[in-house]
């Protein structure tokens, strides 16, 4: 069976597209899943440091394009997973280097081998974006509760529909359930309702994640983070399987809060 | 605790999650049909100053707005209450709304102005000072108009 490619795109920089590929890569082969994470983001090379695979980059995606180096070379092996693979960005080029054919073409020969092909798209609409684009199967727009990322997600979803590509599915990431609760901030429900798109995930905030990057172990490594829970269930959700959403409700009852003690939750 | 507190005091303040709902209803609107909102702004004066030109219509009640159901979906609607010539009291004879995208809509609105051609062949001594005036400002907002689209980008 073929592989499928999927692209997390956002819009705007910064909401943890780069942070929810890393993850969704560490989910889906911890899944069991044979899976290839591709960091589109030409020039401004990230997911090597947040997967922690930095210190092992020889070849990079436009030496792999360039034909210098073989795809099978090219690829750096996790340190955990022996089936999650990374192609690093290439830090001195610019996005030029790559046309969205190059990835169309790099993206065929992988998803023989794979089961997922992981793209993480530069933030912008520009040719980095259209290089991540032009292979997908499905596109995963990854958005904050705020203002300024969900009209930048309203902006990529119709270029991701005039592509053929859609619709995209959702993530909303940084939920805070707190400041939902106070009317302080966009709740999951709001977005639905302003983008009209599914939802995949919700990832409430979590320092964990913060530790996570510092020391380059995804938080889905991380048992204890809720945010790698998320993270974990989204995955699950892009192998077709049903997850419930996690009640993310940080007031619980004092029953409720029994019975987690009692649970040793 | 808080909610208890939020309870009983009725949680007079909206919070400002409401008002980013609010915000990036408006700003997708105009963003999904390429009409920034001073455009649009332009174009429901110039309907208003065409619409002016044929029929009375109670300025103070007219509503020209964008509805969008999703992201594929947006309509332009008008509803233009038109005066009675007769009531010089200013009491619309019939609240006509124009739907730009329902013929049938569109059809009531012709069938009011034919009404109101009607009444005014009736009545012609009457009907002369208002539509004049209103004509007048039209044509002044219209000049305003051009002058500044033609520092504008026309929508692609």
């Amino acid at each position: 069976m073929a592989g499928k490619v999927v692209t997390i795109s956002s819009g705007k920089g910064g909401v943890g597209k780069t942070t929810a590929t890393a993850n969704l890569g560490i989910s889906l082969a911890s899944l069991g899943k044979r899976v290839v994470v591709i960091d589109a983001d030409i020039g401004l090379r990230n997911l090597d440091v947040i997967m922690g695979l930095e210190n092992r980059i020889v070849y990079d995606l436009v030496d792999i394009v360039e034909g210098r180096s073989k795809l099978r070379q090219s690829m750096i092996k996790h340190k955990k997973f022996e089936d999650l693979f990374l192609i690093p960005a290439a830090q001195t080029r610019d996005k030029m280097a790559v046309s969205p054919d190059d990835m169309v073409k790099l993206t065929d020969e992988l998803r023989d081998d794979f089961d997922y092909v992981l793209i993480d798209s530069p933030a912008g609409i520009e040719r980095g974006f259209r290089n991540a684009l032009e292979p997908a199967d499905e596109v995963v727009i990854v958005t904050n509760p705020e203002v300024s990322a969900v009209r930048d997600a309203d902006r990529i979803t119709g270029l991701i529909e005039a592509a053929d590509k859609g619709p995209g599915r959702l993530i909303i990431n940084r939920l805070k359930p707190d400041l939902v609760k106070k009317g302080e901030m966009l709740s999951s429900d709001d977005v639905y309702d302003i983008l009209g798109l599914s939802i995949i995930g919700i990832i409430p905030e979590d320092e964990l994640v913060l530790s996570a990057s510092n020391s380059g172990i995804p938080v889905t490594l991380n048992t204890n983070s809720k945010a790698g829970m998320a993270f974990n269930n989204v995955a699950r959700r892009l192998t077709g399987e049903d997850v419930p959403f996690m009640n993310l409700n940080g007031h619980r009852s004092f029953l409720q809060r029994v019975i987690s003690l009692l649970e040793g939750r | 605790m808080t909610s208890l507190l939020n309870r009983l005091f009725g949680r007079a303040k909206i919070g400002s999650g409401a008002t980013a709902k609010n915000r990036l209803r408006f700003v997708l609107q105009h963003d999904r049909i390429n009409l920034p909102p001073e455009r649009a702004e332009e174009m429901k004066k110039e309907i208003l100053a065409v619409i002016v030109k044929y029929l009375a219509v109670d300025r103070e009640r007219v509503e020209i707005d964008l509805e969008q159901r999703d992201r594929t979906h947006s309509k332009l609607v008008a509803e233009l209450p038109i005066v009675n010539e007769t009531d010089k009291n200013a009491r619309p004879a019939a609240e006509v709304s124009a739907i730009a995208e329902s013929n049938g809509a569109v059809k009531t609105a012709d069938d009011e102005a034919d009404k109101v051609g009607e009444d005014s062949a009736a009545k012609p001594a009457k009907k002369e000072p208002i539509p004049k005036a209103a004509v007048g400002e039209a044509a002044e907002e219209n000049d305003n108009k051009q002058r500044g689209s033609s520092a504008q980008k026309p929508p692609v």
